[in-house]
């Protein structure tokens, strides 16, 4: 294997700078081990090699002229395929989107143009971000890395999973219940995902608005500092979006550790896998070497987050996926059936041999279209959401609901006027086998229990790898802290990093396989 | 007209904002523009887009909800009104619900013919987005419809009412008086025609029997596109209730709500089609859009540019000019402009009355005439009001001013210019004695006639002294002929 592809976005964004490497050299290494792997992983939706390098020779030639260059100059990033590219599909992984090309970038796409990154294909995902393993893609299986017969995570599985790969060293991802921090862990990498409102959501496909936030995935905590620094920012086409200023979040994250007081939840590590729980203690013991004081906290709501999320995320879900009826844009059902079926229909009901009313031509497009675009589990909870908003059934789960998540809010700033941050593990259990969980939607949703109350309080969470179960499976730790405490936890996450080397570690099926032709080996 | 029952009826308005661009976004709102050129991703809803409230749409909108006497909420928020449709690209509309941004207001109305007022109370006036427009082209036998999604995101005002009005009447009066104060505040140009008015009403009637008052059952009345045609259906609509009362006895509660449209061509109402359920537009907070919270401060710069309003400019009208409730009803009617030019116009001329007629009589006419604004009126206040003074002060009867008003319009001379020109100067005492004397001596015969009695006579004399001189007052020539006759002897 290349030893550029173990290099970080950082130090392949200075060897650029200094002339050490081209961008062309960069993109064409990467696009060799995506060519090499992603028929195994599968975790591209689209990947343009000749656009990937006509993008690189843009900024090689840029530099050539002696051009300011921005700050990711030359580095290919990977972008979850619900952030919106002007000029490419954007599909959601869903049937229903299959044909759709935005004519507009998302905030986060222009800003990573601004700073000359090499935008390097579309991730695989979950159907509009629904779901905890990528399985729910309407379009390819992603496979986990480490395993190749178990899932990569989800819903930002195609991010974690090429970024695990090195096919890319930095990627994009959404997080709306766990779908940066949740892959990011099965698939050994780092993921952030920042306060509700630092990042621009224009452009970003809605699933949950008020939960939805985009964050960055990559191997090093560096490297998600320097992103987050690129894509965080006021919008004023998102009037969600907080108007402060940016840290310096590359330079805050290399300061020296002052004491901290970090929380643990006592109860989260007996429910989950040993290993976890093990893994977990052990990186306590790290932050204890580092500095950090630890206190024993408790989140007295959280039992009820995943209950609350199931209600308010399909509630705004049900809203959002409301446009996707046809008529405008993307997936319509084939007309001319829809209108010999109908008429069928309306011979049998006047031959009184139907005992149904056949459906309005307008309303039948509408219901022929939404059940033939999007899948299972989107399907599943737009009838949960739609239920919860229904007349007579609002107060009692959308209402109770945002109610709860107050609580679960004043949970989190009870918690952090004791400590500074809580420390505690990303999943229950490692990555499971690909099918293992899919019929059983309740046991996929259990498994957000310990990611969905950042995005219900809008604070921030960094999953950051620390360890290995027996079987070689990745494990994640989890730091969340109050909201825009980003410096803190990307911080906490590089001093981590700087003891331990859990981030550095390769697949073994990567580092089995002889290295391609051409590029150079350090194994 | 002595029915045994009282019409009872609310209405909901729904008025389109005079904002340059939409509410959520930057499209132009301008009217008759080709179908679909005055979209953007945002209004017309595709993936990941985002809506940003218009601060001006927004403003305006607290503007009217203070006109219209309402309590204005200090923190309101947006909500989704669900349900699919066509020319509704997002599957919803962005809405509010329960917490608007004003409520508990009233209008006053008043009868021009009775001068009676009456409040009309308020329920609620929020902001909302307007869906797209959808065109059925069925007569060409297709079964395809056209959506223009240019008016999709524009800024609407809901008025709602209290159940206060009572007769069809008096909502087409209510209507006038809403149309009048929208246009003073200049926050909506009201035309029905154009869409930017839309008005359904709910009506019943309240029976007396001999078991005491009984409520008909409520009828939602849509598709009224003028105020006479509102005044129309509502004046149907409570007979047809009546009849049916009579025929079947089934009062409030004992029917399901109904929709009723207006047939402008058969001057009737039907049953539209209902729907199998209720509608439940599942209302919930929009999470893409931050609650507006108003302070006092910002209240209170729009407090100060609503303006003196109809109802206020009407009575001060008539307590500074001396005019009738009829003449103030009818200026003000024309607008502040119109307002505008006749105070000048009475200041000039220091004579209100007279102001206000020539307001209502000769420059109302030009402005028809002419098709024109009383902007564009090519007469200035000050130099009508110059002719209009010589009027009380008997330089000139209202004859001649209109000669000259006819003129000055022809000819953009000075009023002074004018009188000049046609000789329309006030003629001296001996001017006139001398007219007169030569009259005398050229009529032997008349002079005889009137010696011998028939002062009728002196009418000729009197038509002959206008020709030699248009400005000689016929009254004096006649008191002066008289008198030099009676001389003579």
């Amino acid at each position: 294997m290349s030893r550029l592809l173990e290099l970080s976005a950082v130090e392949l964004a200075e060897l650029f700078r200094q002339g050490e490497l081209s961008s062309s050299e960069i993109v064409d290494s990467f696009l060799e081990q995506a060519r090499r792997w992603d028929g195994t992983v599968g975790a591209f939706l689209q990947l343009d090699a000749e656009q990937c390098r006509a993008q690189a020779a843009a900024v090689d030639e840029k530099r050539r002229r002696g051009e300011k260059l921005g700050p990711l100059a030359g580095v290919p990033i990977a972008i979850k395929d619900i952030l919106c590219t002007a000029g490419t599909p954007t599909t959601c992984a869903s049937r229903m989107l299959g044909n759709f090309v935005p004519p507009y970038d998302a905030t986060v796409i222009c800003r990573l143009r601004e700073a000359d990154a090499v935008l390097f294909g579309k991730t695989n995902l979950d159907e509009f971000a629904m779901g905890g393993s990528t399985e729910t893609s309407a379009f390819k299986l992603t496979r986990n890395p480490w395993d190749l017969d178990r899932v990569p995570g989800g819903s930002s599985g195609g991010s974690a999973a090429c970024v695990a790969a090195r096919m890319v060293p930095l990627a994009l991802g959404t997080d709306t219940g766990g779908s940066i921090r949740q892959p990011a862990a099965l698939c050994g990498v780092a993921g952030l995902k920042p306060t509700y409102g630092r990042v621009s959501r224009f452009g970003l496909i809605a699933y949950a608005s008020s939960l939805d936030q985009i964050g960055p995935l990559a191997r090093c905590v560096e490297d998600l500092a320097l992103s987050l620094e690129i894509i965080a920012g006021h919008d004023p086409r998102d009037s969600t979006s907080y108007p402060g200023e940016v840290p310096p979040y590359r330079t805050l994250c290399k300061q020296p550790l002052e004491k901290l007081r970090i929380g643990i939840i006592p109860e989260q590590l007996e429910q989950i896998d040993p290993a976890i729980s093990q893994a977990i203690r052990e990186a306590a013991k790290v932050f204890q070497e580092l500095g950090a004081e630890f206190r024993e906290v408790s989140l007295p709501h959280s039992e009820y987050a995943v209950a609350c999320y199931y209600i308010i995320a399909p509630s705004e879900a049900s809203s959002n996926l409301a446009r996707y009826d046809g008529v405008h844009y993307g997936y319509r059902t084939d007309e001319r059936q829809m209108a010999e079926r109908l008429a069928e229909e309306r011979r049998l009901a006047s031959a009184g041999k139907s005992p149904e009313e056949p459906d309005p031509p307008l309303v039948r497009l509408f219901r022929q279209t939404r059940s033939e675009g999007f899948g299972p589990e989107v399907k599943r909870r737009i009838m949960l959401g739609t239920y919860a908003l229904s007349a007579g059934y609002y107060q009692a789960y959308y209402l109770h609901a945002a109610r709860v998540r107050r609580l679960i809010r004043q949970d989190y700033d009870q918690a952090f006027s004791q400590v500074d941050v809580l420390l505690g593990p990303v999943t229950p259990t490692p990555a499971f086998r690909i099918g293992e969980r899919i019929q059983d939607p309740l046991a996929m949703y259990l498994f957000d229990l310990f990611t969905v109350g950042a995005n219900l309080a809008g604070i921030c969470g960094l999953a950051l790898p620390c360890g290995f179960t027996a079987d070689g499976l990745p494990i994640g730790l989890q730091l969340q802290g109050p909201p825009f405490s980003e410096p803190r936890l990307l911080q906490l996450g590089y001093w981590y990093q700087q003891r331990t080397d859990w981030h550095r570690r390769v697949p073994p099926r990567l580092r089995s396989e002889s290295s391609p032709a051409g590029v150079s080996s350090n194994r | 007209m002595n029915q045994p029952y009282e019409i009872v009826i609310g209405l909901e308005v729904h008025v389109q904002l005079l904002t340059e661009s939409k509410l959520f976004c930057g499209c132009s709102t301008k009217f008759g523009a080709p179908p679909n050129t005055q979209t953007c991703p945002v209004c017309i809803g595709m993936p990941g887009v985002l809506p940003v409230m218009n601060r001006k749409a927004f403003e305006l909108a607290l503007k009217t909800a203070l006109a219209l006497n309402c309590e204005i909420a200090r923190f309101t928020k947006w909500d989704r009104k669900n349900y699919y449709y066509p020319d509704l690209p997002k599957g919803y509309q962005i809405s509010q619900y329960d917490l608007p941004l004003s409520r508990n207001g009233y209008l006053e109305i008043r009868d021009p013919s009775t001068g009676s007022c009456r409040r009309v109370r308020i329920i609620r006036v929020h902001l909302e987005e307007d869906a797209g427009k959808s065109m059925h082209d069925e007569v060409a036998g297709k079964a395809d419809s056209r959506i223009d999604l240019n008016r999709a995101g524009t800024p609407l005002l809901e008025i709602v009412t209290r159940p206060d009005i009572r007769s069809p009447a008096e909502a087409k009066l209510f209507l006038t008086e809403l149309k009048l104060l929208l246009n003073y505040l200049e926050v909506s140009d009201c035309n029905m025609q154009e869409g930017s008015l839309r008005v359904d009403a709910n009506i019943n009637l309240h029976v007396t029997t001999p078991e005491g008052v009984v409520p008909t059952p409520i009828v939602e009345v849509k598709n009224m596109n003028s105020f006479r045609a509102v005044e129309r259906a509502l004046s149907y609509e409570a007979a047809r209730q009546y009849a049916e009362f009579l025929e079947t006895g089934k009062r409030l509660g004992e029917v399901p709500k109904q929709t009723r449209g207006w047939d402008e061509d058969a001057q009737i109402t039907r049953e539209q089609r209902t729907k199998e359920e209720s509608s439940d537009y599942r209302y919930f907070p929009d999470p893409d859009l931050v609650p507006v919270i108003t302070s006092e401060a910002e209240l209170q710069a729009i407090r100060t540019s609503v303006g003196e309003l109809p109802a206020a400019l009407r009575s001060r009208l008539e307590s500074t000019w001396g005019i009738t409730a009829y003449d103030s009803e009818v200026l003000v009617h024309q607008g502040r402009a119109f307002v505008d030019y006749f105070e000048q116009l009475a200041r000039v001329c220091g004579d209100g009355k007279l102001a206000a007629n020539w307001m209502q009589q000769d420059i109302a006419r030009v402005l028809n005439d002419q098709e024109i604004t009383i902007e564009q009126f090519r007469l200035s206040a000050d130099q009508l009001g110059e002719l209009l003074r010589m009027i009380p002060e008997r330089r000139l009867d209202t004859r001649r001013a209109r000669e000259v008003f006819n003129k000055m319009l022809e000819t953009r001379q000075t009023t002074a210019e004018l009188v000049a020109q046609m000789g329309s100067v006030e003629l001296d005492d001996r001017q006139i004695e001398d007219i007169c004397r030569r009259l005398l001596a050229e009529n032997p015969k008349t002079v005889s006639d009137i010696k011998s009695g028939k002062i009728k006579a002196v009418g000729g004399l009197v038509g002959q002294a206008k020709k030699i001189n248009p400005n000689v007052d016929p009254a004096r020539v006649r008191e002066l002929c008289l008198r030099l006759i009676e001389e003579m002897d």
